[in-house]
């Protein structure tokens, strides 16, 4: 449960996909515009799917649903990429190796 | 609302209103520039801004923008020749645009924005990006002390995002701005007009006077920088090309400084992938400096955030090439495992253009990438290919040039196999005439308007008479 003053993100639908423009390729037409903004609740307490206000960092006051709380970031450097090694390793001997390259 | 008055807030209704907003949201009179025909006059649009080199300098200055090192990177120089014939590969340079605050050139373009926006009493400041410009007008909004919000089109409708975007709005939420993310359309505009509407802010376009005046900076100082190292200008420049603004601003800067230097747009490839296509958002590596900014917005200056936009590369650029995501990748691993310094790849675009067009040149030449970008988790080869992977693009060593975007990514077997790639400028002269001439008031075309065709496209009179005369037939 969230409570007033929660530092929470929120999700909308901007536009259906019979509001959107009509210059889109067929994919993108059959889905809605949506929008993701993070801010701080308005509401006194709130439960992860309710509909809530939030004041954003500029102090504008956005709605849409509650979809997490003191929400985080997950980025990360991904599994290992073992062709980057390969490119290391050839680029060291070709440069470094001697001429025969 | 707006004064208490309810205000239609549909897409028919807010784009409408696109001419007032703007002008309301840059103190900008476009229409005063316009001839009412085809010709605007670009030169007083640029001169109009208040804003010299010198005032962009000491702005700049300011607030701890520019002045951004050269290094000569001697490894991959000594590379680029093995690959060449004997005699031939110039020293590759590369401006370390990555040491400005938010970590790229991008600041160049936000801080003279930010400081007018301050200047005329603004609150804050809005941009539309999903790059390093966000991070940009973020540092020097809180810098400056202003408000500020990006919008960004971030996720594709499973709500996956770009890695290297979800790192872009870490960042400018980590200097203070509110982050407005969207999934993918190119009604992203429509939602920076409600928010310019909303709030009362400054659009801190990409593509105005201001913020490609910014970049003239950087020209200039590659201008002196090389004469103050190497008592001579550089060879060719090669400035990574998406909305224009970088190569437009360069090539401005470094003739203002008098080099003459050959001016080198370099792009990804990502023919044959839709930027507005849902499905595809997430199966291309590079969310930047690709085709699928640089030849439409190259051939079509004025389809962004305002009415006439700053930056029209045709005017500047002596050749277009292209390279592949495998090409870029692979450089910018050259870049890290060769020379020690670990960059943002989307950064690296001029530079795997640069290490091919080296070898064409002889080696008492230079060549300079202009920039480099900050790096971090999302934002770097290994997480980049990883998303790829996982997103079903393949991973194969070859030839680069048989690339497909969006199937599979190519790295060279061998560094004389990265190619930089000819893009033909007389394609898109004609292009971006033929689109023009549709705009002739009541279908007249003056000598005014013929005047500029030819200052817009660096094109001569034939040329331009040629395109016009095919175009009626």
């Amino acid at each position: 449960m969230a409570k007033k003053n929660d530092y929470v993100r929120i999700h909308r639908v901007v536009l259906e996909p019979e509001e959107r423009t009509g210059k889109l390729p067929e994919d993108t037409k059959k889905v809605p515009l949506e929008m993701w903004v993070k801010g701080r609740l308005v509401n006194d307490t709130a439960e992860i799917g309710d509909e809530v206000t939030v004041t954003t960092a500029v102090g504008r006051t956005e709605h849409g649903t509650l979809i997490e709380v003191n929400p985080c970031y997950e980025l990360n450097y991904g599994s290992f990429v073992p062709e980057i090694l390969q490119i290391e390793e050839s680029l060291r001997s070709t440069l470094f190796g001697g001429n025969e390259a | 609302m707006i004064n208490g008055m309810i205000v239609d807030k549909s897409y028919a209704a807010v784009t409408g209103r696109k001419g007032e907003i703007i002008n309301r949201a840059m103190g900008v009179d476009y229409s005063k520039y316009e001839s009412g025909s085809i010709a605007f006059d670009y030169e007083g649009m640029m001169n109009d801004t208040g804003y010299t080199i010198e005032d962009h300098f000491r702005i700049q200055r300011e607030y701890n923008v520019g002045n951004t090192p050269i290094f000569e990177l001697k490894n991959l120089t000594a590379l680029a020749r093995k690959c060449a014939k004997p005699g031939k590969g110039a020293r590759i340079f590369v401006k370390d645009e990555a040491s400005n605050p938010a970590g790229s050139f991008k600041e160049r373009r936000a801080a003279a924005s930010v400081y007018h926006a301050k200047k005329m009493g603004y609150k804050g400041v809005i941009a539309a990006t999903s790059g390093n410009y966000g991070a940009a007008v973020a540092s020097q909004a809180a810098m400056q002390g202003l408000k500020c919000i990006i919008v960004q089109e971030c996720y594709d409708s499973k709500a996956m995002g770009q890695p290297e975007i979800v790192e872009k709005a870490r960042k400018c939420e980590a200097l203070g701005a509110e982050v407005l993310q969207l999934s993918v359309g190119p009604e992203l505009f429509y939602e920076v007009l409600m928010m310019l509407e909303e709030t009362g802010y400054f659009n801190a376009s990409l593509y105005s006077a201001f913020g490609v005046g910014g970049v003239e900076t950087l020209g200039y100082e590659i201008a002196e920088q090389f004469m103050a190292r190497e008592g001579k200008h550089p060879d060719v420049v090669v400035c990574a090309n998406a909305g224009g603004g970088n190569l437009t601003g360069t090539a401005r800067g470094l003739r203002k400084a008098g080099c003459n230097a050959q001016v080198v747009a370099a792009s990804v490839d990502l023919k044959g992938l839709s930027m507005a296509s849902d499905e595809q958002f997430n199966r291309k590596s590079f969310t930047t400096a690709h085709t699928g900014f640089g030849v439409p917005y190259a051939t079509d200056p004025d389809h962004s955030d305002v009415p006439r936009s700053a930056a029209r590369p045709l005017r500047y650029m002596d050749r277009y090439v292209t390279v592949k995501q495998g090409e870029v990748f692979y450089i910018t691993e050259a870049l890290a495992t060769l020379e020690g310094m670990e960059k943002g790849p989307a950064g690296n675009t001029s530079l795997a253009a640069a290490f091919a067009l080296a070898q064409e040149m002889d080696e008492d030449q230079i060549i300079v990438a202009q920039e480099t970008e900050y790096t971090g988790a999302g934002k770097h080869i290994q997480p980049q290919l990883a998303f790829a992977r996982k997103n079903g693009i393949e991973l194969l060593f070859g030839d680069p040039s048989e690339e497909i975007p969006g199937k599979n990514i190519i790295f060279p077997a061998h560094p004389s196999l990265l190619k930089a790639r000819e893009s033909d400028l007389d394609r898109m002269r004609t292009s971006l005439i033929k689109r023009q001439i549709t705009r002739a008031k009541d279908g007249v075309i003056t000598e005014a308007d013929i005047a500029y065709l030819m200052e817009e496209t660096r094109a001569t009179r034939e040329f331009v008479l040629d395109v016009i005369e095919k175009a009626k037939a």
